[in-house]
């Protein structure tokens, strides 16, 4: 329930510095996701949230008070860790009680929460079974249950699901999803997967190279992204990025690169005229290139198709506008040959543009 | 295919399956009578001498056999009896100290310290000295006048104490804790280090204080080597001899003499061949059995660790 406040957040490994000064406020009841590439700085912000590294500069403020000085278990956190972090030799209900034993609680009182996180994470045939006899998805459970048992108001989930498989990993995700609902927490949840990031989070916090590049609901990063790295990491497939200038022809505003020549409309067209710069990235995610046979040509990219990778009703296309690489997506029934020249229409309302030397959004 | 396997001469495809048959027998031959040589044969003569009232003027052969006399005299005589006591004693307090220490110290060090990798050294270094010069040291060490303790008890005013004397088998446990803590020192630390540190976080985020840490989380987990380890020290302190041996000669009285001093002054001194080969046998029953229950223990671990992995499978 608490608010979480992260005030210039430094993190140095001797004379490294892998953390370069992280501020965020996360509100009460939220569900915020750390996301980004491995070596980012994510799992390691979350890890002095909880104490588990010490802070090199900056403080941590969970509701107003300092406490980058507390002991881990003077936060008042539970953690779910990538690789469960069970303890070996105790039982299932050993496991989930561990905390509230130390805590000296009554053993009824113990025995009635152990009973009640055990059915909510389905694991009450196996409470007396040691984690070595448990498969992957009911580890996991016993991990999510161990920190729900513990009743704190903040939880932190270190990469929870990695370790699972595919259809695992879905099913998992649907179901902390359903709890995040229902538990009233300030959850902070720590991944490398953007669906994941996408599908749990209140907001979303993109992390890259030891800063925070964005945040925001997954709506705002997904429509908004304030640069390239953000636009390039969220969304499957990844958006596709085409140098481009900025020409004038008869009145209207036209990105121009080695193949295409689109035109910008409203919005767009007054951002580029205010920024000055004739030199950027033109941004268009696949799903934003919509196959058509009457599209106008300054509305459209043509493109060749190289190769075709059948994934269901959807086919991923990789083409070649101008020597660039361009995906798209089309239905599978289309009737289509490798290295055919297709026309695709783009959603002029959905363009993104990109300063080339800040890959800045404009 | 030749079928006539009546003759002797035999074609030389049957020469060599006989050879290949006889090839793993050939090749474990040596090892089998060097074993023969060096571990049964002087077993099973020790066994047979202990059945005989033999001198050691006399061959084997000559002595007399006396059936299990030599074993019932052995349980009535009140100085075997000391001495088995003493040996108990010696070894389990021995074991214990060092098994506290050793883990405590393991407790202590694992840590990243700046030149840690030296002081570990520096800590094993008791374990490499020979035992006879451990026993000199000690022995200058714990002199009643001159030995370090006392001049530097005298030094700080305290009383003076009968390191060898009064205190012999104190002292004794005193100086194998020394050489052996190290011992367990090394494995327990081994142990620790090999200790999932996700667990440990996930304790200190469950709010275990480090105290709680250790009983709850790092003995529990470090058990199964450390029960061996104290197995493996056991059968070690019921054998030790040299450092006894120059320290006090199991004085003064019966003190400090242990089971394998006694055998070697019955052999020696009192001349009872067949005696002391019963006093070896009813050492070697004791550690027969901690070796077979060390064995036992790691086979039970294997069969604990075989059916959880089955019943995972069966669910999976």
């Amino acid at each position: 329930m608490p608010e979480i406040h992260l005030d210039g957040l430094v993190k140095r490994y001797g004379t490294v510095e892998v953390l370069h000064g992280i501020d965020l406020r996360m509100e009460d009841n939220e569900f915020t996701v750390l996301v980004g590439p491995s070596g980012c700085g994510k799992s390691t912000t979350l890890r002095m949230i909880a104490g588990l590294e010490s802070v090199s500069d900056g403080e941590i403020y969970i509701d107003g008070k300092p406490v980058s000085h507390l002991e881990p278990k003077d936060r008042d956190l539970a953690m779910v860790f990538q690789d469960y972090a069970l303890y070996p030799h105790m039982n299932v209900a050993q496991n989930i009680s561990f905390a509230l034993r130390l805590m000296k609680r009554p053993k009824a009182e113990v025995a009635a929460k152990v009973r009640h996180v055990a059915e909510m994470v389905g694991l009450t045939e196996f409470l007396d079974r040691k984690p070595g006899a448990l498969s992957g998805g009911q580890r996991q459970r016993v991990a999510m249950a161990r920190a729900l048992a513990k009743d704190s108001r903040i939880f932190l989930f270190d990469e929870p699901l990695s370790n699972l498989d595919a259809k695992l990993r879905g099913q998992m995700r649907a179901e902390l999803a359903l709890m995040s609902q229902r538990v009233e927490k300030n959850m902070i949840y720590v991944t490398h997967d953007q669906i994941e990031a996408m599908t749990l989070a209140d907001r979303i916090v993109v992390m890259h190279g030891g800063y925070i590049q964005q945040q925001g609901t997954p709506e705002e990063l997904f429509k908004r992204p304030a640069n390239k790295f953000v636009a390039g990491f969220l969304g499957m497939p990844p958006m596709n990025f085409l140098n481009c200038e900025i020409e004038d022809r008869g009145g209207e505003t036209f990105v121009v690169g080695s193949g295409f020549a689109v035109k910008l409309h409203g919005e767009n067209a007054n951002k580029v005229k205010s920024h000055g710069r004739r030199d950027l990235i033109l941004g268009i995610r696949p799903s934003d290139l919509i196959f058509s046979t009457e599209a106008r040509p300054e509305d459209s990219l043509t493109l060749d198709v190289k190769v075709s990778e059948y994934v269901g009703a959807q086919s991923v296309l990789m083409c070649e506008c101008g020597g660039q690489t361009v995906t798209v997506e089309l239905n599978s029934e289309t009737p289509m040959t490798l290295g055919e020249t297709l026309v695709f229409e783009v959603n002029p309302a959905r363009v993104h543009l990109f300063d080339r030397e800040s890959e800045k959004a404009l | 295919m030749a079928t006539e396997v009546t003759s002797h001469a035999k074609t030389p495809r049957q020469a060599s399956a006989w050879i290949n048959r006889a090839s793993p027998y050939m090749f474990i031959a040596p090892a089998v009578v060097i074993m023969f040589m060096a571990l049964i044969y002087p077993l099973g003569y020790m066994i047979w001498g202990s059945f005989r009232d033999w001198d050691p003027s006399q061959t084997i052969g000559e002595a007399e056999f006396i059936g299990l006399k030599n074993y019932v005299t052995l349980w009535n005589d009140p100085n075997f009896l000391e001495s088995l006591s003493v040996t108990l004693r010696f070894a389990f307090l021995c074991v214990s100290a060092e098994m506290v220490i050793g883990v405590g110290l393991a407790l202590l060090l694992d840590r990243n310290i700046r030149g840690m990798s030296v002081l570990r050294t520096m800590f094993i270094l008791p374990m490499m000295i020979a035992p006879v010069v451990v026993g000199l040291m000690w022995r200058y060490m714990y002199h009643p006048t001159v030995g370090t303790f006392n001049r530097f008890l005298e030094d700080i005013g305290l009383p003076k104490v009968d390191w060898l004397g009064q205190n012999a088998l104190t002292s004794v446990i005193i100086a194998d804790i020394w050489q052996w803590t190290p011992f367990i020192f090394i494995l327990a630390l081994a142990a620790l280090q090999s200790l999932p540190r996700s667990a440990l976080e996930a304790a200190k985020i469950d709010g275990a204080t480090a105290w709680q840490q250790i009983w709850h989380i790092k003995i529990p987990l470090m058990m199964p080597v450390l029960i061996v380890t104290a197995l493996l020290r056991l059968i070690d302190a019921f054998k030790v001899l040299e450092v006894i041996l120059v320290l006090t000669e199991g004085g003064p009285g019966l003190s400090t003499e242990i089971l394998a001093l006694r055998i070697s002054r019955t052999a020696t001194e009192f001349r009872e061949l067949g005696e002391a080969a019963a006093m070896s046998n009813y050492l070697l029953m004791i550690l027969m059995l901690l070796t077979v229950s060390m064995f036992a223990f790691n086979k039970l671990q294997e069969i604990r660790a075989a059916r959880v992995r089955m019943i995972a499978e069966e669910d999976a």
